[in-house]
């Protein structure tokens, strides 16, 4: 028998023979009746059930990985995210976990259900206006500071260590302050995702500039090609694969920065208003719903820049 | 030593644009101020002022200009008063204050170092976690194909999350079953340090080249074997670039994982600040966060290019 024989062999036989034990399991704590009833019934079956499922579960993706058909990249994933909720669901129910601690995801679609207009105010108020405008202006800002930047040397060398340590900065921290100067409205938090997004972008785009050799700039000079051509036909394209790894960094930033600035003073609604007045009710499913949100908003953005990249920058080594 | 004139000028220029911002951010509480005191100012009523660019004031009222570097409650402090308030919240207190490091042999709970402290152990106990658990987690994924598969893309769409918006949720849910302390702090604070190490392991991992890893095997050498020989001394260079980002990502957590509860830390400072319009004191917080995180991505930088020298690779 070879080993590819064997493997598919283990495939189906170690489920059986695990569903087999566990059933054997179950059977012989009921007929002999050896174990507490009220802990086996609590405690040891649900974790053998879960646990039992998760390994079923696990095995399937184990297979489906190593069996090369051309959807598994998309399955395995999904069936991973799904044991997980499942799990979640099962566990949240048969150890009847309170609900002020951890909601079953069943209860957060509901509520996520029910207060669909609500959220999509929120979603409005902190993605659409705080986060995204900040967004484009301080990605904006700091793509034309980095023009400027890569345009004079002596602005390079003296930006640039000043922008890396910036970058390195807890600059949610100017939260307070932006929200003192430019009230509770989004303003603010469009103000604080601006510096949020302002310096990892600088840095990434004046690295991107510099990113030619000499043989392609030579190449420009022979070409008698003036700083704006050079720039716009070698280093701009050039730079794309950096700019994009900002713009990405960045569409995280950016949300984590409005939602945090409206812990510090919002109007009555926003998604992180809505997070810190849901706990201060216990309504943990509405919290939870608010973090979808979030999460959707945060994917889709950082699914369009990928998405882009992927358009812009077919050339590059990562991307064929 | 080029590096030096070009750096030393723009924080010049910044601190001086700092100081000509001052002056029309603080107009209205330096008009205010002249007014109680006396004097005439340009539109006499203060309805009126409330209405009209900060600029125009200023052009209105050259007079008065000279508090605005040290009016009452500024909304900008001019960069003096907050380095007067650093060491008044830090050297100051801690000697001449009643309940200072001299007087009463404990930190004070009002000085900057104590708060500085708690962010900082908040900081390594959630680095030193989400830095074992991402290292654990990359070497997994390099090993099983399947972990690959299925946990790398939940892995990048969690970081996708806000997960800074959790915080408080984390915090209060944590404290309702009973942790409390450092605990909560640290979940936070290693969420956000787990992902770049992850990224930046999964990578170097990988790193040995075909040859390597032929090699490895004619020596018939096993999985542990090439992890520990070839796989781990190849991936340290990848370690320490995503130790830096993930240390000072680690601060940013256990910053923000300190705004729920008010039980010290840089982030209550900064909350409590902009509670009672303390703006020099959310400044003062502002700057020891920001010296922290210089320091630590330093002292990340320090062991790097001492182990990389260790190791014969390039310092």
């Amino acid at each position: 028998m070879s080993e590819a024989d064997r493997q598919r062999r283990a495939n189906w036989l170690v489920p059986i023979a695990g569903t087999a034990v566990v059933v054997a399991l179950f059977a012989g704590v009921h007929l002999t009746g050896s174990v507490d009833h009220g802990r086996w019934d609590q405690i040891y079956a649900p974790a053998i059930m879960l646990t039992w499922s998760w390994l079923l579960a696990w095995k399937l993706n184990a297979s489906l990985a190593s069996s090369g058909w051309w959807a598994s990249r998309y399955l395995v994933p999904l069936i991973f995210g799904a044991t997980l909720i499942c799990l979640w669901e099962a566990a949240v129910r048969l150890y009847s976990v309170p609900q002020v601690i951890l909601p079953p995801p069943s209860h957060i679609a509901q509520s996520f259900a029910a207060n669909l207009g609500l959220l999509w105010g929120d979603f409005v108020q902190t993605i659409l206006k705080g986060a995204l405008s900040g967004y484009l202006i301080g990605c904006g800002a700091a793509f034309l500071t980095a023009l400027l930047v890569d345009r004079y040397d002596y602005l390079r060398r003296g930006l640039l260590p000043l922008g890396n340590f910036m970058a390195a900065l807890p600059i949610v921290g100017t939260a307070p302050i932006l929200v003192m100067w430019f009230g509770f409205g989004w303003q603010s938090k469009a103000a604080v995702v601006v510096l949020m997004v302002y310096f990892p972008m600088l840095v990434n785009t004046v690295a991107g500039l510099q990113d030619t050799t000499n043989m392609q700039r030579d190449l420009m000079r022979t070409y008698a090609a003036s700083w704006s051509q050079t720039l716009v036909k070698l280093r701009l394209p050039a730079a794309m694969p950096f700019i994009f790894n900002g713009l990405k960094i960045c569409a995280t930033l950016a949300m984590i920065g409005a939602i945090v600035a409206e812990f510090f003073g919002s109007p009555t609604l926003g998604l992180g208003f809505r997070i810190s007045t849901s706990i201060g009710q216990l309504d943990l499913g509405m919290v939870w719903s608010a973090i979808v949100v979030s999460a959707i908003a945060g994917s889709l953005s950082y699914g369009a820049v990928a998405l882009t990249e992927k358009r812009v920058t077919f050339w590059h080594a990562s991307q064929r | 030593m080029s590096r030096v004139p070009p750096v030393l000028a723009m924080v010049l220029a910044l601190i001086a644009f700092w100081y000509v911002a001052a002056v029309p951010m603080n107009i209205k509480e330096v008009l205010t101020a002249a007014e109680r005191a006396g004097a005439e100012i340009d539109p006499p009523a203060a309805a009126e002022r409330r209405d009209m660019s900060n600029w125009a004031l200023v052009l209105r009222n050259t007079a008065y200009l000279g508090g605005s570097w040290s009016v009452d409650r500024p909304r900008l402090p001019a960069p003096h008063t907050v380095v007067a308030e650093l060491y008044d919240s830090t050297i100051d207190e801690e000697i001449n204050g009643r309940r200072g490091l001299v007087r009463s042999g404990s930190l004070s709970n009002r000085s900057l170092i104590y708060h500085g402290l708690v962010t900082l152990n908040a900081t390594f106990l959630g680095f030193l976690i989400g830095t074992g658990l991402g290292v654990l987690l990359a070497i997994g994924i390099v090993h099983s194909r399947v972990m690959d598969m299925s946990i790398m893309p939940w892995a990048i769409v969690s970081q996708t999350i806000p997960i800074v918006a959790l915080a408080p949720m984390i915090i209060v849910v944590l404290y309702s079953i009973g942790v409390q302390g450092l605990l909560p702090k640290a979940v936070i604070s290693a969420y956000l340090s787990f992902f770049p190490v992850v990224v930046g392991m999964v990578k170097g991992l990988r790193s040995p080249d075909h040859m390597q890893l032929d090699l490895m095997r004619t020596y018939n050498a096993p999985t542990s074997a090439v992890l520990w020989k070839l796989r781990l001394p190849a991936s340290v260079p990848y370690l320490f670039a995503s130790l830096k980002i993930a240390i000072a990502a680690s601060l940013v957590g256990a910053i923000v994982g300190e705004l729920p509860v008010q039980k010290g830390g840089l982030g209550a400072r900064m909350l409590a600040g902009s509670y009672y319009g303390q703006t020099a004191q959310i400044w003062a917080a502002l700057f020891v966060a920001a010296a922290l995180a210089a320091v630590l991505v330093w002292a990340i930088g320090a062991v790097e290019r001492r182990t990389l020298g260790k190791m014969g690779m390039q310092a």
